[in-house]
């Protein structure tokens, strides 16, 4: 029996089926609507199973899961912006340059302060503070510079990595050895048998989850997505609304580059290369309509997980040649969409 | 950077004008042009280093000598910037480092109608008759180094893993070069060889994998060095320690480093095609024009073996990569 990747021991499991329950409209068209990623999904971890065994493995899932936390925690504030009817194709820059910054911050803070542990922790809030400024800055833009989303991002995506790329000097930065070994816990440790990564992005989806079905805030996002001239009627501050969800994001993309650091201890101009494909990817996978108004923090859980499952089963096997990787990701993730075609 | 763009435009602008206030002048000057890919990584971040470098003490030494580095970011913006060189810079030799050999080869060819002397770096064109000479570096041996490095190592015996970087004619040189020495030698098993595009995150993943398949490894051929620093930290995170080599390729600083340290006993070795091969070529093409004379068809810069013995003669720490 495959353990299913998705739910490591009870924990987040419980967590996972609260916010599945949350998210559950009465309706059961709507729960059908939810389950063509988790059916995907599964199918996925028998082929995988099927074809090494060594797939099913805890270790294995670890590894995946881990790997999917930095798109994972992105996609989440992705879901957010796409709902609301917007987009961001910059966060995979943004991510490059958080992690440049950050890592110059803790090697220039490491000496000065003294105290390398006090650096580090000051790196990691420096990771959401900038983040935070950024999505603040698409925010500011896109509602009170009324312009579209899709150009201000694909401005900021090339703004960003130059900016990384002129400090790098086109090379790569790299943390200080000492500094590395003290912030490489953060993603290398484990609490009770699971990452931490792991733990965060469960945590990140669960708030995520929380205010997307629990909250007037949440309520307002989708309405805006779903009709914004309505949403004005109604009285919806909307320009706040949709500048808070690219500061979301944009805590989000800091959250999940302060973990990403430390796992290589380095940023250079490849860094977060096309995570803003993957991240949306996983949430229109996840079961949320490209055009706003409705989706799902557990679709988008399940779609960020089952992309990365793809890849993993594609590594532990060689019967396809390595030329057709891309394709097989392709076919899976239209015949997931197709599993789900839900409303239209 | 930014200074030195405005640099850049500022010399374009004022060498048009003084090419145009001057054509009399201009038949002895060499006004050299050099196109290459911007630093999307660290080896063209070396690449964009070394080019920079080699304007630097170029033009100090030759007072006849002007050089206008342009730097695309794929390949019709190359194709552009060959365009602006040639009709607005008014360039007589030209150093390009093309993106794709095949989309290239027009562009190129036109520089070349238009009188320019061109010198090709690393990818071949289609069509040669669109280049006065070729400068490369040698994939061959930058596949084949590592293989005979890892089969003596290992005395013949043992199971090997590749990483691969991008499906370009490049990368299938260098594998090719590879598996024709592995066949040499039948107790030697290539596992498997999978892409990881020559990038940091994707070579910890696959690794990742491999060690996850592979219950024993006795060597990873990286085949690049910003690659083995994301095989490397997945050798860590497994805890294995069955792994005896890990070979990167290219000569990254920080891998030079650790050789001449003896700092990881895995990494005793690697193999060189440095970004410098630029330098050399740019600097071989401005010393033959302003003696009016020409370079041979091909001129290949040698991948060598960098052991702890020569390690110092390939560290730059200067350069970004």
């Amino acid at each position: 029996m495959p353990p299913e990747p998705q739910t490591p021991p009870p924990q987040p499991e419980a967590a996972a089926a609260a916010a599945h329950r949350s998210e559950a409209k009465p309706r059961w068209t709507e729960r059908l609507h939810g389950l063509g990623p988790v059916i995907g999904l599964v199918l996925l971890c028998i082929a995988g199973t099927l074809l090494n065994s060594d797939f099913a493995t805890v270790d294995n899932a670890m590894n995946v899961l881990t790997r999917t936390a930095f798109i994972g925690i992105i996609a989440v504030g992705m879901c957010f912006v796409i709902i609301s009817g917007g987009i961001d194709l910059s966060v995979g820059s943004m991510a490059a340059l958080i992690a440049g910054s950050v890592i110059m911050f803790i090697n220039w803070a490491g000496p000065a302060s003294g105290s390398p542990l006090m650096a580090v922790m000051m790196g990691a809030v420096l990771a959401v503070v900038l983040g935070a400024l950024f999505g603040l800055a698409h925010g500011l833009l896109i509602t009170k510079g009324r312009i579209e989303p899709f150009i201000v991002t694909l401005g900021t995506l090339g703004i960003f990595r130059a900016y990384l790329t002129y400090f790098a000097d086109g090379g790569a930065l790299t943390l200080d050895n000492e500094l590395s070994d003290l912030y490489a816990p953060v993603y290398y440790a484990s609490l009770a048998g699971i990452p931490v990564p792991v733990w965060v992005f469960v945590i990140v989806a669960i708030i995520g989850g929380v205010i997307l079905n629990r909250t007037a805030y949440g309520r307002y996002v989708q309405a805006i997505g779903s009709n914004e001239q309505v949403a004005r009627y109604a009285a919806v501050d909307v320009d706040r609304v949709k500048i808070l969800t690219y500061v979301l994001l944009g805590v989000c993309v800091g959250i999940a580059t302060l973990l990403y650091v430390p796992r290589l201890g380095s940023a250079s101009p490849t860094t977060g290369l096309l995570w803003e494909l993957e991240a949306i990817a996983a949430v229109i996978v996840g079961g949320t309509a490209l055009k706003g108004g409705a989706g799902s923090i557990t679709g988008t859980v399940v779609g960020a997980i089952l992309l990365s499952v793809i890849s993993n089963i594609l590594n532990l096997t060689s019967i396809i040649s390595v030329y057709l990787n891309a394709a097989v990701q392709g076919f899976v993730i239209i015949v997931v969409a197709f599993l789900q075609r839900g409303r239209r | 950077m930014t200074t030195f763009t405005r640099r850049l435009a500022l010399t374009a602008v004022a060498t048009a004008a003084f090419a145009a206030s001057l054509p009399a002048l201009a038949a002895e000057r060499v006004n050299l042009g050099v196109s290459i890919p911007a630093a999307t990584h660290s080896f063209m971040g070396g690449i964009n280093y070394w080019a920079n470098q080699a304007k630097k003490d170029l033009e100090k030494e030759h007072k006849d000598l002007k050089i206008t580095i342009k730097t695309a970011a794929n390949a019709p913006e190359q194709a552009n910037q060959l365009q602006d060189l040639s009709t607005v810079t008014k360039i007589n030799a030209l150093v390009v480092f093309p993106f794709e050999s095949a989309a290239l080869t027009k562009p190129v060819a036109q520089v070349k109608a238009k009188g320019a002397y061109v010198t090709v770096v690393d990818r071949g064109l289609t069509d040669t008759s669109a280049q006065d000479a070729y400068v490369a570096g040698d994939n061959t041996a930058f596949g084949k180094i590592p293989a005979e490095y890892i089969v003596k190592q290992l005395g013949g015996k043992g199971n090997v893993v590749a990483l691969r970087g991008i499906a370009t004619t490049l990368d299938n040189e260098r594998m090719d070069a590879f598996n024709a020495v592995l066949k040499g030698s039948p107790d030697i098993k290539l596992l498997d060889a999978k892409y990881a595009n020559w990038n940091r995150d994707d070579a910890f993943k696959v690794t990742q994998d491999y060690l996850t398949r592979f219950k024993q490894i006795d060597a990873i051929w990286a085949a690049d060095d910003d690659m083995a620093v994301g095989v490397l930290k997945a050798i860590a995170q497994a805890k294995r320690d069955d792994i005896k080599i890990v070979f990167g390729g290219a000569g990254a600083k920080d891998m030079v480093k650790t050789i001449m340290d003896g700092k990881d006993k895995r990494i005793g070795a690697d193999v060189s095609y440095s970004p410098k091969f630029i330098y050399d070529a740019i600097k071989l093409t401005a010393e033959a024009r302003l003696k009016g004379e020409k370079l041979p068809a091909t001129t290949i810069i040698p991948s060598v073996l960098i052991t702890k013995e020569n390690a110092k003669d390939f560290y730059h720490p200067n350069s970004p990569f």
